[in-house]
C-alpha cells in the first residue's frame, strides 16, 4: 500500500504494508537509518522520533497512524533547540558507540522544549526511557544542562 | 613508477602524477613512505596528506564507543603537529600484516590493547610523515630544514609558508629515515590534552554515522534466522505455510549447518514476521537440556576435585594440611550468571557479491578471525572476501567471535539465497539476548585460613566455569589445560599471599560462551575484593591499610596499584571505619582502585557516588579515559544489580530489555575519576574499570548492613536497585 507522509517537512510517497512499524519505513524505506533499532518494544528509546513535536517510539507507531502527523527524526532536527542540544552533546564528548544517542537527542529535544529548565531530577525522570548501553548517561544529563543554559542567554 | 628499497628495508615510491603522501607499513612490516600509486600495491598507510593538504589517519582498530579513532588520531597529529580541527579518519581495510594488533599478530581488537599496542607505531609513523614534508620544503625552499617550523598543518621558514599538501608531491619521492625521532612527553601538545573532543562526536550527533546496520544496498534483501531454542540443536525439518502470508515474505530455507532456519523478507519487518510464523522441529539430542539450577550444581560438584593446578608452585594438595592447622578460616562461596552483551546496535551483517567474491559490510572486531571464516562458509579464498569496517553499535567483547557466528550466518544465508544479490541479517533484541555467546556461569569456593595472629597461612581457591578459549582458534595460548581467561585475576592477584593453591576446572555445555567486557576479571575480580575485605573485616583491619600492606612496592604493577590506591583514597577523603565500599583491582596491565558510597533503606540500595583512580601510564586522552571509567562503572553496575540469563529445560528464560533490564539515567551514580600521573607506557582502559566496581558497592552494601553478596545478581541477596 500507498502512504503519504510528512518527514522532516517533506511529503514523502512509500510502499509499507499496513501494521508496519514506522521505525522500518524511515530505516528501510525511506533510508532514514539515523533512527536505530535497539528493542523493537518501546524499552529503550533508539528509535524515537517526534511526531508532532512529542518525543514518541517509533518502533511502535504503525505506519497508518503517522500519516496526518509531522514527523520529525534526527536528519530534520535542525530547530535552535536542536542546535543547542547537538552542540552541547559535543562539547560534553557524550557520545561513546553512539548506537543510542540520536534516540536520547531527540528525547532532549523534547525535554527542553516543553521544560527550558529541568532540574537534576526532571532530567533523569525525563530521559528514563531511553537506555544507554555504554552508560554516557553522566555526560547525557550535563549536556541537558548546557544546552538549557546556553538557550537561556 | 619506481620503488627504491633502501639497504635498511625502507621502501619509497614516487610516481608521475603523485596525489598524496603515504606513510605506513610496507609488507616486510617496516615503515614506509610512498606516493599514491604505490599504495594501491604495496602499501597500506597510516597517514595519507592529500595534495590540498587534508590529512587522514587510517585506523586500524574498529571503533565500538572506546574512543580508538581520537586516540590513534591523537598520536598522529601530535607526532605531525597537524591541525587537530581538520584532520580526517578512516576505516584501514583487512590486512593481517600490516594493519595487525602488534599484541596479537594478528588484525583485531580487544583486550582493551588498541592505544597500548598503537603508541609507538602511530607516533612514528606521523612523525615519518612530518620529517618528510619538512625535508621536502627545505628541498622547495632552499632553506636548512632545521629553520623549518610546523605548527597545525603548515610548515614555515623565514618568509615562506605552506600547508602540508603544498609538499606532499616532493615528499613522496624522498626515503624515510629508519627511526623517526618522536616528542619527548615535554614536548607534547595533544597527547595529555584535555582540550581535544572526540573525533566521532559530530556525526554520531546529527544522525549520519553510518553503522553496519545502517547499509542499504541496492536490489538487497533481509534474513532473519530461526535458531534452536535450546543451544546445540539441529533442525529437522519446517513448514514456512504461515510466514507465506507475510508481505513482503521471499523464501525460507535450512542454513547448510542446520542451526536454523533463515527466512527472507523484502525488508526487515517482512523477515522478522516471516521467521516468527516459521513452525521448526528440532533434534535435541546434543542441546543444552539442564536448567540453572542443575548448571550450578554441576558446577559445584567440580569444585570437589579439581582437574588443573592454576598455581604451579603451590598445588592445592600442599595448602590442605596448612588449613587443618589455622586458628582461623574464611569460608565462601560465590555464583556467577550467564550474561548477555547486549551491544544496543543487534548483530547484524551485510555480505554483498562482488566481481572477485564477496564484500562484508560488518562493524568488524577481529578481521583475521571473519575473514577466513567467511570465505569457508562460502568456499572463497580469504582474499576473496573484502571487509568493510564500520561503526559498531557496542560490542562488550561480542563481536570478538572466533566463531565469528553472525557473519557465518550472513555467509550461509547469502549461500543458500543464490549469491545474487546483497542479504543483510539482522538480529532482532530477542535473538541477542537468547542467542548465546554469554560471559559463562562461573562458580568459586575459597577457604582462607590464618593462624592466631591473624596472619594467612594458606588460601584454597577453586573455581569451575567454561573454558573459553578451548575449541576455539585461541586454543594455542592455553596451557598446562588451564585457559588464562578462566583464572585470571586470581591466578596474577597483585596481593602477596602465601600459600595461595588455585583449582580450576572447566564445565562443559552446550552454551556457546564468549569474553564479555574485561573477561574473567568480571567473576574473579569480585570474588578476590570480597575475601580481601572479608579478611579486613575478620581482622579488624581497614581494608585500604590492608590491601597497602600486602602489596609489594617492588613489583611494577604493586607499585602502580598503590599509587591508584592512594589518589583514590585522597579523592574520597576516605577515613578509618569509613562506612563506604573499597575495591581495586589490576586487569589488562591497568590499575583501577574504587570508593563506592551507598544509601541503603531497609533493602533498597542506592549508589550515590563512586570514586575511581586509574593508572594507566600515559593518559593520551584523559577525557576518553574518564568516559571509559563511567562506562565500565556502569556496564558493571548493570550487571551486579539484576542482569543473569537463565535456563529452564535448556531453553533461555529471559526475551528482551523487560526481562534483562539495562541501567537506566536515574540509576547512575555520580562519578569521579582521577588519573595518576605516569610517564608508563599507556595500557587499556575499556575493561579495567569493570571488575572493581561490583565488590566496591557489595563493599559498602556490607559496611552499610553487614550482609555479604556471594551469589550475583545481587537481587538474589533480597536487595533492590533504586
Amino acid at each position: 500500500m500507498q502512504y503519504q507522509l510528512k518527514i522532516n517537512g517533506e511529503s514523502r510517497t512509500v510502499e509499507a504494508e499496513p501494521g508496519t512499524p514506522l521505525l522500518w519505513v524511515l530505516r528501510d524505506g525511506l533510508e532514514l537509518t539515523g533512527t536505530k533499532f535497539g528493542c523493537g518494544v518501546a524499552y529503550c528509546g533508539a528509535c524515537t522520533v517526534h511526531i508532532d513535536g512529542y518525543p514518541t517510539r517509533s518502533c511502535q507507531t504503525f505506519i497508518e497512524d503517522a500519516v496526518d502527523s509531522e514527523i520529525t527524526t534526527i536528519e530534520g532536527a535542525t530547530d535552535k533547540i536542536a542546535q543547542a542540544v547537538q552542540a552541547a552533546w559535543r562539547e560534553k564528548d557524550v557520545v561513546q558507540c553512539g548506537w543510542c544517542q540520536s534516540g536520547q537527542i531527540m528525547s532532549a529535544i523534547g525535554l527542553l522544549t516543553e521544560n527550558p529548565k529541568p532540574t537534576d531530577d526532571e532530567i533523569k525522570e525525563y530521559m528514563y526511557g531511553n537506555a544507554c548501553r555504554c552508560v554516557t548517561y553522566v555526560r547525557i544529563n550535563e549536556a541537558i544542562k548546557l544546552a538549557s543554559e546556553k538557550l537561556e542567554a | 613508477m619506481t620503488i627504491n628499497v633502501s639497504r635498511r628495508g625502507f621502501m619509497i615510491g614516487s610516481a608521475a602524477g603523485t596525489a598524496a603522501l603515504l606513510v605506513g607499513v610496507n609488507a616486510k612490516g617496516v615503515l614506509a613512505a610512498g606516493s599514491g600509486v604505490v599504495a594501491a600495491t604495496d602499501l597500506n598507510p597510516f597517514v595519507k596528506i592529500d595534495a590540498d593538504g587534508t590529512v587522514t589517519v587510517i585506523i586500524k582498530h574498529f571503533e565500538m564507543g572506546q574512543g580508538t579513532i581520537t586516540g590513534l588520531t591523537t598520536l598522529v597529529a601530535e607526532e605531525l603537529d597537524a591541525d587537530w580541527a581538520t584532520v580526517q579518519t578512516a576505516f584501514a581495510p583487512a590486512d593481517n600484516e600490516r594493519y595487525a594488533n602488534l599484541f596479537f599478530h594478528a588484525q583485531g581488537t580487544g583486550g582493551s590493547t588498541s592505544i597500548a599496542n598503537s603508541f609507538m607505531q602511530y607516533r612514528e609513523a606521523g612523525a615519518a610523515a612530518r620529517d618528510l614534508l619538512v625535508r621536502a620544503a627545505a628541498q622547495k625552499w632552499g632553506v636548512d630544514a632545521s629553520s623549518i617550523t610546523v605548527e597545525n598543518g603548515m610548515l614555515k621558514s623565514g618568509g615562506n609558508s605552506g600547508h602540508f599538501g603544498e609538499f606532499v608531491a616532493i615528499a613522496a619521492t624522498l626515503e624515510a629515515v629508519e627511526k623517526p625521532t618522536v616528542k619527548t612527553p615535554d614536548q607534547f601538545k595533544l597527547i595529555g590534552s584535555d582540550k581535544l573532543h572526540r573525533k566521532d562526536n559530530t556525526d554520531k550527533t546529527n544522525g549520519t554515522a553510518i553503522f553496519a546496520m545502517d547499509v542499504n544496498l541496492p536490489g538487497m534483501i533481509y534474513a532473519a534466522i530461526m535458531r534452536s531454542p535450546k543451544f546445540g540443536g539441529t533442525v529437522t525439518s519446517f513448514d514456512d505455510t504461515a510466514s507465506k502470508d507475510v508481505a513482503g515474505f521471499i523464501a525460507a530455507q535450512i542454513l547448510p549447518n542446520k542451526a536454523g532456519v533463515v527466512a527472507f523478507g523484502k525488508n526487515t519487518w517482512a523477515a522478522f514476521q516471516a521467521r516468527d510464523a516459521l513452525s521448526v522441529e528440532w533434534d535435541f539430542s546434543q542441546a543444552e537440556t539442564r536448567s540453572t539450577d542443575a548448571m550450578i550444581a554441576d558446577h559445584k560438584a567440580l569444585l570437589d576435585a579439581p582437574q588443573f593446578d592454576a598455581n604451579h608452585e603451590v598445588p592445592l594438595a600442599s595448602v590442605e594440611p596448612l588449613l587443618a592447622n589455622a586458628t582461623k578460616t574464611i569460608d565462601a562461596e560465590f555464583t556467577f550468571p550467564f550474561l548477555a552483551h547486549a551491544p544496543l546496535e543487534p548483530e547484524n551483517c551485510i555480505i554483498e557479491p562482488t566481481e572477485n567474491g564477496v564484500r562484508l559490510h560488518d562493524g568488524c572486531q577481529f578481521p583475521t578471525l571473519t575473514r577466513p571464516m567467511v570465505a569457508a562458509a562460502l568456499g572463497l579464498e580469504p582474499s576473496q572476501v573484502e571487509i568493510r569496517t564500520l561503526y559498531a553499535g557496542g560490542s562488550f567483547g561480542r563481536r570478538a567471535n572466533g566463531a565469528s557466528d553472525y557473519n557465518v550466518e550472513a555467509a550461509m544465508a547469502f549461500a543458500v539465497s543464490g549469491r545474487k544479490v546483497p542479504v543483510k541479517l539482522v538480529w532482532s533484541r530477542e535473538d541477542d539476548i537468547r542467542g548465546g555467546y554469554y560471559r559463562p556461569m562461573a562458580v568459586h569456593r575459597a577457604k582462607i585460613g590464618m593462624d592466631s595472629d591473624g596472619k594467612i597461612i594458606g588460601w584454597d581457591h577453586r573455581m569451575a566455569v567454561k573454558s573459553i578459549m578451548k575449541g576455539g582458534p585461541m586454543e594455542g595460548m592455553v596451557q598446562d589445560g588451564i585457559d588464562p581467561t578462566s583464572v585470571e585475576g586470581v591466578t596474577e592477584s597483585l596481593y602477596t599471599i602465601p600459600n595461595h593453591g588455585i583449582g580450576l576446572s572447566d564445565f562443559q555445555t552446550p552454551t556457546p560462551i564468549l569474553w564479555w567486557r574485561s573477561v574473567g576479571h568480571t567473576h574473579t575480580g569480585y570474588v578476590m575484593e570480597t575475601l580481601m575485605d572479608m579478611l579486613a573485616t575478620e581482622t579488624g583491619q581497614d581494608p585500604i591499610e590492608m590491601r597497602l600492606a600486602m602489596l609489594d612496592p617492588a613489583g611494577t604493577n604493586q607499585a602502580r596499584m598503590i599509587e591508584a590506591i592512594k589518589l583514590v583514597r585522597e579523592i574520597s577523603g576516605w577515613e578509618k571505619g569509613d562506612k563506604r565500599g573499597f575495591a581495586a583491582h589490576l586487569s589488562f596491565n591497568t590499575c583501577v582502585a574504587v570508593v563506592a558510597d551507598v544509601t541503603v533503606e531497609d533493602t533498597s540500595v542506592h549508589v550515590n557516588k563512586l570514586f575511581m583512580a586509574v593508572e594507566c601510564g600515559v593518559a593520551v586522552n584523559p577525557d576518553v579515559i574518564r568516559a571509559q571509567m563511567e562506562g565500565g562503572a556502569g556496564y558493571a553496575l548493570c550487571a551486579a544489580f539484576r542482569n543473569e540469563i537463565t535456563l529452564t529445560d535448556g531453553e533461555v528464560d529471559q526475551f528482551n530489555f523487560p526481562d534483562y533490564e539495562l541501567l537506566r539515567n536515574a540509576e547512575m551514580p555520580a562519578i569521579e575519576v582521577a588519573i595518576v600521573q605516569s610517564n608508563n607506557a599507556p595500557t587499556g582502559v575499556g575493561e579495567p574499570g569493570v571488575p572493581p566496581t561490583a565488590p566496591a558497592v557489595a563493599n559498602a552494601i556490607f559496611a552499610k548492613t553487614g550482609k555479604r553478596i556471594t551469589d550475583l545478581p545481587m537481587t538474589k541477596a533480597g536487595f533492590d536497585f533504586v
